[in-house]
Order: C-alpha cells, then structure tokens, then sequence
C-alpha cells in the first residue's frame, strides 16, 4: 500500500518549550487517522505544521510523493475545518463555501453546481442565503467543512471540529462526518482531545502525550492492547498496579501469585487491568484472585462502578471496578463487605510506564 | 519555510509602512534632536545650548508652572470624570445618553474656545468676573479651568471604560459578606477601576503640558514650557532655542506615555471572560444626587459653549447686544479668512481619508500577518510613538526635516500635503490602537482557511476584514477629522500663506484681539464637527444597518 502522507521525525518547539518531539508516523489513501491527546500534548501543533501554518524546526512531510516540508499553505494541498469554523460572518452560505473556487478560472456554472453538490451534501440546500450567525452550531460546522470540501483538496484536515458542539449535536455529527469521509474517500486527520470521538470515527488513532507519540493502532487495539501506562489510562478507564516477574507466565502482586498471558521480560513490571475485565466471585483459587474491602459503589444505569480495597503488608490500594447490575442488586454487596475478585490471565496487560505508583 | 506571494506582499507593504513611518516620525525627531544641538550656522557645539537654556532663571519658573498647571487639573479634572462615568455607569438615573453626549462636546472644540469662553463669562468685562472675587482669569486659575473643560471628556471615556468592565460577582460577595457601601467602593470599585483611573491621570497630564492653545489665549504673563517653545520658534525665530525647549517638552510627555503603557498592560490581565457585567440598582437619593451633579457639569460645558455662541453673534461685547453675523465675516480680519475654513475642511477630509487607509492596512499587515514577526513588533513599537510627542514638537521637527533643502520631500514644505501627514502622524496611535483592537477580536483563523483555499489575502482583506470592520473603519476616520479640525499645536508652525487653517485662525484672530471673530471661527469648528459626528450615527443607524445585516440572528 502507498503512503499519501509521510510525517517523518518531525519536531517543533515554541522558545524552551518542547511541543513536538521526532514525531512520524503515515497516513493511508482515503483513511481516517485521528491525533488524540490531553490538551498541550502537541497535537494542534502536528496538524498546523502538517498544513504548514506552522514551521517545523526539524523533520520531513510528504504528501503523495511531493515533498511539502518547506512550502507555505497556499502551494500545499489540503482543506482545513478550525474549532472556531471560522466561518465569513458577513458572507452567505453560498460566497462562503465557493470562497475557494471563484479564482480560479471556472466558470459560474461550474461553481454553481459545484455549490449544489456540496450543499446536498451537507443538506443545507435550503439555507444557501442565510449568514452564518443564522444558523445552528452543527450547521456551521457542516458549512465550514463543504468549504474545505469545494476544491476537492486530497487532504483533509480537521481540528477539533466537534468540541463547540453539544453533546446530543456532536453523537449526530460524528457518524455524519465519518460517513462523509467515506463516501468522498478523501483521506483526513483530525484532531481531537476527546476519546470517545477518536475510538467512534477513526481508523487508526495517533496517541500523543507532551508532544511525543505513545501508540499508533486501531481503536479496538489501543484499547485491549496498550502498550504504555498512558495509553492505558488516557482511553477507558484502567488500574495499574506495580508487580514484579516470577516466571516468563506468571507475576507477584499483592503477595500474590498471578498468572499472565502475555510473555514477560522484565522485572518490574506495570500492570494494567480494565474495570471490567476485573470480576466478582465466590470463589478462591490459587492464583489471580484477591479479597477486599468494598469502600464505596457508584450507581451509573446499566452497571454500577465499585471501589474495592486491597491490602497487603499495611500498603493499601484501590480497585476500581465494574458491577453487573444482578451483582449490585445482591444483598452482599454494600459498602464495608468483604469480596474476592479475580483477575484472569487475559485481563492483566503488561505496560511501559514512567509513573511512579 | 519558502515564502509565498502573500508573504512577498507582506514584506512589501510592511517595508512601504516602515518607510513611511521612519520618513514622518523617527527622522524628523531625529532632526530636532541633531537641531538642538547645533548652533545658528548649523555646526555641532554639543550641549552648550542646553546650559545656555538651563542657566536662564525664567526656564525654572515654566517647568515649575507647567507642572504645577497640568498636576492640579489632572487632580481636578479626573476627580471630576470619575463622578461623572461613576453615575453612568453606577447609578440608575435617567437621560444618561444626553449626560454622555453633553459631556463630549469639548472634543469637537479646539481647545483655545474653551479659554475664549473663560474671557468671556469672567474676562475684564466678563459676565461672572464678580465670581472671581478680584483675582484674575488670566493666569493660572483661567487655564485650569480651561484645560479641566479640554480634557474632561478624554478622562471620562477611559474610565468609562475602567467602570463597566466590572464583574459583579464581586459585589455580590461584598453584599453576601455584609460590607458597608463605602467599604465595598474602596475594596472593590476603586481597585477594579484602578488602571483606569492611572491611565486618565496620565492622559490628562500629557494633554495639559503639552497644550499650547489655552495658555496663549488665558495665560496671560503665567509662562508654560509649550508657551516658550511657542515663543522661540514665532517670536523670536531662534529655531535652535526651539528645539531645546522641545526635548525638554518631551521628557515628562514620553514619562507619562511609558508608565501609562505599562499600567495598561496589567489591566487587560485583570478582565475575565467568565466575569458577569455589573447592573446599578435603583436608590432614590444617589441617583438623585447623581442627575444634579451631572445636570452640575452639563451646565457648565453648555454655559462655555452658550457663551461663545452668543458671543459670536452679537455685535460688541458688552456694549452692543443686537444680533449680527459680522463676525462670521471672517474674510474682514486676519487669520485667512474663510479660506481657513475651507482649508481646514480640506485638510480633515484628506486626513480622515488617507490616514484611515494607512492606519488601518498598516495595523492588519503587523496584527494578521504570518510572517516577519520581529519587524511587526518593531512596527507596532513605532506605531505607539506618536502619543508621546507633543504636536507642536513634531511640527517644529518636520520644518527642520522637510524645509532641509537636501531633502527630497522638500517639495512638500508649505504645501496641504506636509500639514495632512503631520496630522496623521500626530494622531497615529489612538487610530492605530484602535484598529488594532478591532483586528484581535477578528479570527485569527481566517487567513489560515483563505491561504488553505489558495486565495490571495486581499482578497479576504477587501471581501471580508473590511466590511467586517466597517464601523471601527469609519469611527476611525471620524477621529481623523474632529481632531484635524481642532488641532493647532501640530499645524501652527507648518502652515503656509495658501494653507492657513481655520484653528490657526482662532489663535491669530484672539492674537490680533479680534476676540468675537476668534470664538465665531471656533464656532464654525464646532458645527462642522458636530455635523459629521451627527451625520455619522445617523449613517451608522439607517445606511451601514443595510451592509451589517449578517450582524442580526
């Protein structure tokens, strides 16, 4: 498969601040990659240089085998949706999304139907004359992406382009802008801080923390398989405990013996386990079963989330856990009773991390 | 990064703008600076003009004055405004559009109708001298009051401003924790509006001492520094003289400017976006003693107008009360005549025209561009530089820089053309100030989104930053023509025989003792001014609503 777009060692920093360290990764024709990342991980900044509003201090971009590195926006090849939209306030509907196409030597009826397609699109057909102050959050930002759209540009660049939304809005707009993405087949990076987002449109999702990347993966993968405590943590909810190695299949924590799937190499270890990976029983085995103490339970619809204390040598550590609602309507289990709990071998996902717990 | 034709035409109208402001600011002070320190032939001999002018014992006694003039009206004068935007902002009272248009009145004036009013309602034969109680108008008391009148409203409208940023969740606090109303206006008012109180100080001040206008028509024998820069270069055409009194002028004015620039940039970090505006609510006896006390200022702002009015229109003063327009025969006196007039509107068209189109491409270019950033700042430094300079100082510099025969804009000399410059020159920074503020609240993103559609910035300039910016465009082109109708000291030494203007006029005609003519010409610059200002919010409500519909949801 041919890369469309090369982002190769790329780094950036603003004065003493680091926001992009030898960032690289590719991006496949007509995929849909999402950068997530905690705000001022570097994200926005990947995106801006990606479109050349930005100048790298190092590194290389190439885009469908051109080399773009050093050229200004308006020579490279891309559409770009801002957070802001950004849209002409005092321009329609219609001048603002042929903004991009009156230059450049079409003729009107080309742009008119041009126009026509693009607001069937988006179906703002009806709304053509109105301002952009005239219409709703969603409806802007559907008429800042047909404006991107009209030129027909290889790329697609979108940051943040949700998070002025609400969120009933947003669910709506998010499988509207995928589907979009789809049919036009036009290949796009976004850029977004909120994971649901990222896990629900992307093909592959660009992980970044303080300006460097974690992981690159697909959505279910970076949520079953992560490889850093930050990846962990940042998607879903996650425990992580300290352990230390046994044998290449099996780790001590809590003075407890655990086995493991995965293959263990090092000594220390970080464990991460998902709240509902971590069951109930009554049961003790030998292995991957601990008791604790119920400390507190939270009631959220479907299912409840418990906090569970364990403890060993006078250390103590909290669990958070899901509770199946059959469980929660037991009788057994209110604050201050005593549960075990298993943690199978699949559950336990062995991490790099650079916490300190 | 290459560059791209955008950023070739950025550097290019950033290099014409450089150009243009080193050519009309920076080498013209350059020039009365290398001017003071040389001798009549034009040699240099240091500093030895300075320790002539230092060891005068009559300099003292202008600085002493000058500072002792401009201080007390500061006090006065801010004290003042702070009561008055303090009961528009803070009180329910009723009419307070009319208090607030009343109280910017002296701005459409020059300044001297305000110390031609004083002679009038307490001059020798004034209508209240009885008031004064023996003392003199002429002197001391006759410019405070006349610069207190000058610059009431400049104070007012920045602390105004400094009033109705405050958040009122600090007052309901205050209420909540049971403090006394004049503890909460210390702990509360007073420091919230604190910036803004320091940056009307400094204004005031730099306007009083760098006034000319009123001093020369109420001072009497009471000496200012503006006066003696004044004296120098027209009286005695001892040009060298002028120059030294001139960077003597600027020291305190450039003072001024740099503290207040410096106290401005703490305000803006107080404001937050999630602060709630402040509503005044209803108490009879404050919002009574409010209306009185603003009723109180308006009077006296119409009682110095009404005075020159009337004056204006009789026929002599005291002993001649029959109406007549004789005095608006201005053709009949010195000064110019009424080519004064017609030039004077001439020369605030041009400069409202030209100096809008430069101020408000030269403010996008340094705000919006992408490109050369360090040459912007310098840009934007060189922008700020003109409220620092006293007008008749830049005067007095471009007749040393443009009447230099080596120069090649020597043609300019005595011509429209240097007098529209210096004006826009000497009112740059407000203008500038103002377009700047306009742009930041303009998203930055704009020029992104038209670079990604591969569109040339003027086209987005021209189709959407303009129209967009409309109202400050033409709020700024208004500045541009009032203060170019009513300026002098930046035109009193640079105008010619064929540009004499309708300011200049009023000095000369109070000069030559043709008192009445003098407040008639002041008169037919306040007319005009409030017909443009009038004209404006009528065009404003009935013609741009039609260009602003994309404003209304």
């Amino acid at each position: 498969m041919t890369h469309y777009l090369t982002v190769k060692n790329v780094s950036k920093s603003f004065g003493k601040f680091q926001a992009l360290q030898n960032t690289s990764f590719e991006v496949q024709e007509g995929e849909l990659v999402c950068i997530l990342g905690p705000s001022g991980c570097g994200k926005t900044t990947l995106l801006r240089v990606i479109a050349g509003l930005e100048e790298q201090n190092s590194g290389q971009i190439i885009q469908q085998g051109r080399e773009i590195t050093n050229l200004p926006p308006d020579q490279r090849d891309f559409g770009i949706v801002f957070q802001s939209y950004a849209l002409f306030p005092n321009l329609s509907v219609k001048d603002n999304i042929t903004f991009g196409l009156k230059t450049r030597k079409q003729s009107n009826e080309i742009i008119e139907q041009r126009l026509n397609e693009l607001l069937s699109l988006i179906g703002l057909e009806s709304h053509k004359n109105k301002y952009p102050s005239q219409l709703s959050g969603g409806e802007q930002q559907r008429v800042a992406l047909a404006r991107a759209l009209a030129p027909s540009p290889g790329l697609l660049l979108l940051d943040e382009p949700l998070s002025a939304l609400d969120a009933k809005v947003r669910q709506f707009l998010r499988s509207e802008i995928k589907n979009l993405q789809k049919k036009l087949g036009v290949t796009t990076v976004m850029v977004t801080h909120d994971q649901e987002e990222a896990l629900s449109m992307a093909d592959r999702i660009i992980l970044m923390n303080k300006g460097v990347i974690e992981q690159i993966d697909t959505p279910q993968d970076l949520y079953s398989k992560p490889h850093t405590s930050f990846a962990a943590d940042f998607i879903g909810k996650t425990n992580l405990f300290k352990a230390t190695k046994n044998t290449e299949h099996s780790l001590m924590m809590f003075g407890q013996n655990f086995e493991c799937h995965q293959l263990l190499t090092q000594n220390e270890l970080m464990v991460a386990v998902r709240p509902e990976d971590i069951k109930i029983t009554d049961q003790i085995t030998k292995n991957n079963t601990l008791s604790g103490v119920v400390k507190e339970i939270e009631f959220l619809g479907s299912y409840s989330i418990g906090l569970i204390e364990v403890s060993h040598n006078n250390q103590r550590k909290s669990l958070i856990c899901h509770l199946p609602l059959d469980n929660n309507a037991r009788n057994d289990l209110k604050k201050n009773s005593l549960v075990n709990i298993l943690l199978s071998p699949q559950s336990l996902k062995i991490v790099n991390s650079d916490l300190q717990i | 990064m290459k560059k791209s034709r955008d950023d070739y035409l950025t550097i290019f109208f950033i290099a014409i703008a450089a150009t243009y402001i080193l050519a009309t600011l920076a080498l013209p002070m350059y020039a009365i600076l290398s001017k003071s320190i040389e001798n009549k032939e034009g040699l240099f001999i240091g500093l030895s003009n300075y320790k002539y002018y230092f060891s005068n014992p009559s300099l003292f006694y202008s600085i002493y004055n000058s500072l002792f003039v401009s201080i007390i009206t500061t006090i006065i004068s801010v004290t003042l405004s702070f009561m008055f935007a303090y009961a528009l902002t803070r009180s329910c009272m009723r009419a307070k559009p009319f208090f607030k248009t009343m109280a910017m009145i002296p701005i459409l004036l020059p300044s001297l109708l305000a110390g031609i009013a004083l002679i009038y309602l307490f001059g020798n034969q004034g209508v209240f001298k009885a008031l004064l109680m023996g003392r003199s108008i002429y002197g001391p008391i006759g410019i405070i009051i006349a610069e207190v009148f000058y610059t009431f409203p400049h104070a007012l409208l920045i602390i105004i401003t400094a009033l109705s940023i405050a958040d009122a969740r600090l007052y309901e606090a205050a209420t909540v924790l049971r403090s006394s109303p004049i503890r909460t206006f210390f702990t509360v008012t007073i420091p919230s509006a604190k910036y803004g109180l320091m940056s009307a100080c400094f204004v005031v001040f730099t306007l009083v001492i760098t006034d000319f206008g009123i001093p020369k028509v109420i001072g009497g024998q009471y000496n200012v520094l503006a006066i003696d820069v004044y004296k120098q270069v027209i009286g005695q055409q001892n040009f060298e003289m002028g120059a030294v009194v001139s960077v003597v002028l600027i020291i305190p004015a450039l003072l001024a400017f740099i503290v207040d620039r410096i106290v401005q940039k703490k305000q803006i970090s107080i404001l937050t976006a999630r602060s709630v505006v402040y509503e005044p609510k209803k108490n009879k006896t404050f919002d009574l003693m409010m209306f009185l006390y603003c009723s109180l200022i308006t009077l006296f702002i119409l009682t110095m107008v009404g005075m020159c009015l009337y004056a204006s229109l009789i026929k002599f003063w005291p002993y001649n009360l029959s109406f007549s327009l004789k005095n608006y025969h201005f053709d009949l006196m010195d000064g110019g005549g009424w080519d004064s007039y017609y030039n004077s509107i001439k020369m605030a068209s041009y400069t409202a025209f030209f100096g809008t189109i430069i101020v408000f491409t030269s403010a996008y270019f340094i705000e919006k561009a992408r490109t050369i950033k360090t040459a912007r700042i310098m840009m934007h430094l060189l922008s700020m530089m003109p409220m620092a300079i006293p007008g008749m100082v830049l005067g007095l510099a471009y007749i040393f820089f443009f009447n230099n025969p080596n120069n090649p804009f020597n043609f300019i000399y005595g011509t429209m053309a240097i007098l529209v410059i210096c004006t826009i020159t000497h009112f740059y920074t407000v203008s500038h100030l103002t377009a700047i503020t306009a742009l930041k609240q303009i998203d930055y993103e704009f020029e992104s989104v038209s670079s990604s559609l591969k569109q040339p910035f003027y086209k987005m300039f021209f189709s959407v930053t303009v129209p967009i910016s409309l109202p400050v465009i033409f709020e700024i082109g208004i500045y541009f023509f009032v203060n170019a109708m009513t300026t002098v000291s930046a035109v009193v030494f640079i105008y010619g025989p064929k540009t004499t203007l309708a300011s200049v006029a009023v000095l000369n005609m109070d000069d030559a003792g043709d008192i009445a003519p003098a407040a008639a010409m002041g008169m037919m610059i306040f007319y005009t001014n409030a017909f443009v200002r009038i004209s404006y919010v009528i065009i404003t409500k009935k013609v741009l609503v039609k260009f602003q519909q994309w404003r209304t949801k």
